[in-house]
């Protein structure tokens, strides 16, 4: 965005400016003064803790007395070859695909319907993006009541009771339905906000592009698909960027909710790593899950940029 | 010509039925609304209500729940801690960011984008992929068990996208105004205070409200470094509840609801200025 000021803004730079010596000594101290505070943060509580994990991740340390039991990649060797961070791996990737087929579809759906001039929409609007400000603590113990197995006490099993031929679930007892089970709340949690993203998007598309078309006589189905769609292109891929770091983020939910279980049917790399570091208080061990983690969502960061800035130069 | 446009338009939105759309809304606003839902009516009913009748209208209502909330001196404990929390932390990100982003708009220099790249590393990963560095850095700082902490880790980790948002809209801001106020004898800090802050109030307030929203609802920050009773927040406070009292769903739904209901409010309050903060920061950054 900082494109080179223009030639004639400069000429009044230089007049406003008369006595450049001390205009640049000033602006060099304003450089360094103002962005100190923010560099040393971000220095101390960003930068150097993550080289100091990079160490430890090389021993075999408990978090008390100095790191001494040097043992080079063990630590990531045993991470790599483990079943449960590979279980943890692969249910991470399952929500991010949940998301993305299920999700954001739905968020775009419902972006469809209400980023336009329909009554009521800012009403629908403010509930649909409502769970977002409520924390995952809250959610997840909201949802653990709905979850009760007890039909007397979890709702959803009620509902499922009145229902003929359906049998009461364990939901987040089961294997198989646990993984699910929080992906809903998820959704409940989160579809709003990436309605909204989508809104904006949606906002942002130049309403004489829709009018050309309509007179084309295109339908609503074409122009959703052959329109609106390909113009939100740099907003999906947002949505689906931040899904992604998103579901590398979901720690409160399923600790609260599961603990990982049962048997480590819903352990997310986020669980894992908190388990061992700060149950287990194996910090070496810990370290490499937390450097593997930085890694991914560096990667898929890099690759979002690349994404991202290539679509700026076309447009 | 432009009448029979507006005709063939309209003609196309009757098309499209109006009331499926509003079936699909009003389906997805149940999903939404009913778990809250669920808690209000909980939080009305005594225990043996809950147990015996759980999915009836509350009447009469039963407030012996919240009472007995409001009366927990840990409830207000937690409470305090949070909105200390909240603030100072909002503040700090406050200040701080658009220190940074007035440089990173309005001052050329050398190796400007280098540098912008490094304070916006806090984009690339959230503060759960990182922290157990955190945790190792704050104890060696002897940080551990204080708030200070708490509010430092969040600060630092809220930088890089208020950074983003802030640097965007200052540079929207002409640079005639600055010309203008440097000639009239404005030095940049002068510029800065005086032209760019009192300008930039509705991104300063989308970038606040965003923070309170994320500080307030910070479960891992606070639950790595805070072991005390007296200095848990109340997402940390929430979840020891739920642990102690899981059995009284009635007691864990009443605490649920009033540990949410300064979100429900901030939420009514500020819900524009958290929507341009979180779709600027999401679309720009």
């Amino acid at each position: 965005m900082n494109k080179k000021v223009p030639e004639e803004d400069k000429t009044i730079k230089l007049l406003s400016r008369t006595n450049t010596f001390t205009w640049q000594l000033h602006d060099n101290m304003t450089i360094v003064l103002f962005l100190l505070p923010a560099f040393i943060l971000l220095s101390i509580f960003l930068v150097y803790p993550i080289f100091r994990s990079a160490y430890y991740s090389l021993f075999n340390w408990k978090g008390f007395g100095p790191a001494v039991d040097y043992i080079g990649l063990e630590n990531y060797t045993r991470l790599l070859t483990d079943n449960i961070f590979l279980k943890a791996v692969k249910n991470g990737t399952l929500i991010v695909i949940f998301s993305l087929v299920i999700q954001l579809p739905l968020a775009m759906g419902l972006a469809l319907i209400v980023g336009r001039n329909i009554p009521g929409r800012a009403f629908f609007r403010a509930i649909f993006f409502m769970p977002y400000v409520l924390s995952e603590v809250i959610t997840a113990i909201m949802w653990l009541i709905l979850y009760n197995p007890n039909p007397r006490r979890g709702f959803l099993n009620a509902i499922i009771n009145i229902i003929p031929n359906l049998e009461p679930q364990a939901w987040l007892a089961d294997t198989r339905l646990v993984l699910p089970a929080i992906f809903v709340v998820l959704t409940w949690k989160y579809v709003g906000f990436h309605m909204l993203l989508y809104i904006t998007g949606l906002q942002n598309i130049p309403r004489d592009i829709e009018e050309a078309a309509l007179i084309d006589g295109v339908n609503s189905r074409q122009m959703v698909t052959h329109i609106t769609l390909p113009l939100l292109a740099g907003t999906i891929k947002t949505s689906i960027y931040l899904s992604i770091i998103g579901s590398l983020q979901v720690y409160a939910l399923v600790w609260i909710m599961t603990r990982g279980g049962p048997v480590n049917a819903s352990e997310v790399m986020s669980t894992y790593m908190y388990r061992y570091s700060f149950v287990r208080f194996e910090l070496g061990y810990g370290s490499a899950v937390a450097i593997i983690m930085l890694l991914i969502s560096l990667t898929f960061s890099v690759i979002y940029l690349r994404l991202t800035r290539k679509a700026e130069y076309v447009t | 010509m432009p009448e029979q446009i507006s005709k063939k338009i309209k003609n196309k939105k009757k098309e499209s039925p109006v009331i499926l759309k509003y079936i699909v809304l009003t389906v997805a606003a149940i999903f939404i609304l009913f778990p809250i839902v669920m808690i209000i009516f909980g939080t009305l009913k005594t225990r043996g209500e809950f147990m015996t009748v759980p999915y009836t209208l509350p009447i009469p209502p039963n407030w012996g729940n919240i009472k007995r909330v409001l009366t927990m001196p840990i409830f207000w404990y937690m409470m305090r801690n949070s909105v200390l929390v909240m603030i100072v932390t909002t503040v700090g990100v406050v200040v701080v960011a658009s220190l940074s982003a007035f440089v990173f708009s309005r001052i050329e220099f050398r190796r400007k984008n280098m540098l912008f790249n490094f304070f916006t590393l806090g984009l690339m990963f959230p503060v759960t992929v990182a922290i157990l560095p955190i945790y190792l850095i704050i104890r060696q700082l002897n940080l551990i068990n204080s708030l200070t902490g708490v509010i430092l880790v969040q600060t630092a980790f809220q930088l890089s996208i208020s950074i983003v948002i802030l640097r965007n809209f200052f540079m929207s801001v002409p640079f005639e105004l600055q010309d203008a106020a440097n000639i009239d004898g404005c030095n940049n800090f002068g510029f800065f205070w005086c032209v760019l802050l009192p300008l930039a109030r509705p991104s300063l307030a989308a970038v606040a409200a965003l923070t309170m929203v994320t500080s307030w609802n910070d479960l891992l920050v606070p639950l790595v470094l805070i072991d005390k009773e007296k200095l848990w927040t109340l997402p940390l406070g929430t979840m020891q509840f739920q642990g102690q009292y899981g059995m009284d769903l009635s007691l864990v739904s009443a605490f649920l609801l009033l540990s949410a209901i300064p979100a429900i409010i901030f939420y009514v309050f500020a819900e524009r200025q958290l929507v341009s903060g979180l779709t600027a920061g999401a679309l720009k950054g």
